[in-house]
């Protein structure tokens, strides 16, 4: 084996990863808080300190489960069934429709930019949007990514999403709000190689082998939030 | 690895503007983006088109609110459409990324109410109250319509930018006030036709019975165009 093509098969698509976890992928994350606003209309988000308090939490938390969800899926795990897993790790009803949306949408923009049986599939089966982890995990294999990819970009995207809104509700400093994603990204590597061994420990042990955590206050806020009816972010 | 679809046509996947059939192959409705600046009258303008075309067409609304509801209420009170036939996409205090950047919630938006209502003739996507920069995707709407008014200042065209430049159809809304204001009608209509070419403008009244006329008559014009290539 030569050494570019050693390089090759250890780096095989570095750059869709950057396609696909850019925030300005069209499916919908932009209309998304993450949770963000109810936290700062309770009072719990007021700067940039705090919004590394929550993101770190929402790391540990639900972006840890979406991340093994996606490297799950990317894994070759039966969707069908990480999709049933993600329903079982979603308490809040809202944050479950929430999530089934932004998966339609992705699944939406995946079956354009990178299309795949997969994704057909699972467009087929579960028509009105399977879970954003799942099709961010199946959209992830499209484009060529492996696993411990697909974990990144979820996890990416747990603390990318809210930080951008803050900007937004907050007017934060913007460099401020990338400050704390620059800060949070040791700990979203860590995530991300956690959930890979998930993953991969499902692939012989079933969905159980994924993590459970849960935030039980960002699943109180959605279901709170849902029902404003003044409000800048659908989540 | 499977790449086998990538010689394909993605708009297949995606039922977006360039393709003209819905799934199941029947012709899908002319979809037609309103645009403009905040309180120049979209939504007044799109109460108006439902109220002149209800009777003779299958219409449903879009609406894409910075705070979310207050169009798509507007629309329920006054009673212009049928509830199940309007839906509120949230923009995320970003209404230009939803109809231009990133089209998807428009999209879904658009194919459930075609699915739920449906068949539909005309879909009217109303865009948040936003800058003159703002312009609809090709791959969310046929056609779109730039909303301006006359209170806004009559130097609005000659400010152009792509709304006023590039919009298939500029909407010049409150002509009644253009003598409280100081509006120069002549001067909006002649930096207009600079700015555009022969790009029509709309001069409109919405206080005046059928104010709305101009602008039906061009709807009616992109639906005759619209339905007259076979699918």
């Amino acid at each position: 084996m030569t050494a570019a093509t050693h390089g090759e098969r250890r780096h095989p698509a570095r750059a869709a990863l950057l396609v696909l976890a850019d925030g300005r992928f069209p499916a919908g994350g932009h209309a998304h808080s993450g949770g963000a606003e109810a936290a700062v209309k309770a009072g719990r988000i007021t700067g940039a300190a705090d919004l590394e308090e929550f993101c770190r939490g929402r790391l540990a938390t639900t972006g840890l489960v979406a991340a093994a969800l996606a490297a799950a899926a990317a894994a070759g795990v039966d969707p069908r069934a990480l999709d049933d897993a993600a329903d079982a790790r979603t308490p809040s009803p809202a944050l479950r429709a929430t999530s089934r949306r932004l998966g339609r949408q992705l699944t939406r923009a995946a079956r354009a930019v990178w299309p795949s049986p997969a994704l057909e599939e699972l467009a087929a089966s579960r028509p009105r949007g399977a879970h954003h982890s799942v099709v961010l995990g199946l959209t992830a294999a499209a484009a060529g990514l492996d696993p411990l990819d697909a974990a990144h970009a979820a996890a990416h995207e747990s603390v990318s999403g809210p930080a951008t809104a803050v900007v937004r509700l907050l007017s934060l400093d913007p460099f401020h709000a990338t400050a704390v994603l620059a800060r949070l990204a040791p700990q979203t590597d860590r995530v991300a190689r956690r959930a890979e061994e998930h993953a991969l420990a499902a692939r012989t042990g079933g969905t159980s082998a994924l993590p459970a955590a849960s935030a039980p206050l960002l699943d109180l806020f959605a279901e709170d939030h849902a029902a404003w009816p003044v409000r800048l972010f659908a989540s | 690895m499977h790449l086998d679809h990538a010689e394909g046509f993605p708009q297949r996947h995606t039922y977006s503007a360039p393709l003209r059939t819905r799934p199941d192959g029947r012709r899908r409705a002319l979809r037609i983006g309103l645009g403009g600046p905040v309180g120049s009258g979209k939504t007044a303008t799109v109460a108006a088109l439902c109220r002149a075309l209800r009777g003779e067409l299958s219409i449903a609304v879009v609406t894409n609110d910075i705070y979310t509801r207050e169009d798509a209420e507007f629309l329920l009170r006054n009673a212009v459409l049928p509830a199940e036939r309007i839906t509120a996409v949230e923009t995320g205090a970003c209404p230009h990324t939803a109809i231009r950047d990133d089209i998807s919630a428009n999209l879904e938006a658009v194919e459930d109410l075609e699915e739920a209502v449906g068949p539909l003739d005309l879909v009217l996507v109303e865009s948040g109250g936003d800058n003159l920069t703002a312009t609809f995707s090709k791959g969310l709407v046929d056609a779109q319509v730039f909303v301006i008014d006359v209170a806004g200042g009559d130097k609005v065209p000659r400010k152009g930018g792509p709304g006023v430049s590039t919009a298939d159809l500029l909407v010049v809304n409150k002509t009644d006030l253009a003598p409280m204001v100081g509006a120069d009608l002549g001067v909006m209509a002649r930096d207009a036709a600079a700015q555009r070419g022969t790009l029509p403008v709309a001069f409109t009244s919405l206080t005046a019975p059928d104010g709305i006329a101009p602008v039906t008559a061009w709807v009616r014009e992109q639906l005759a165009a619209w339905t007259a290539v076979p699918v």
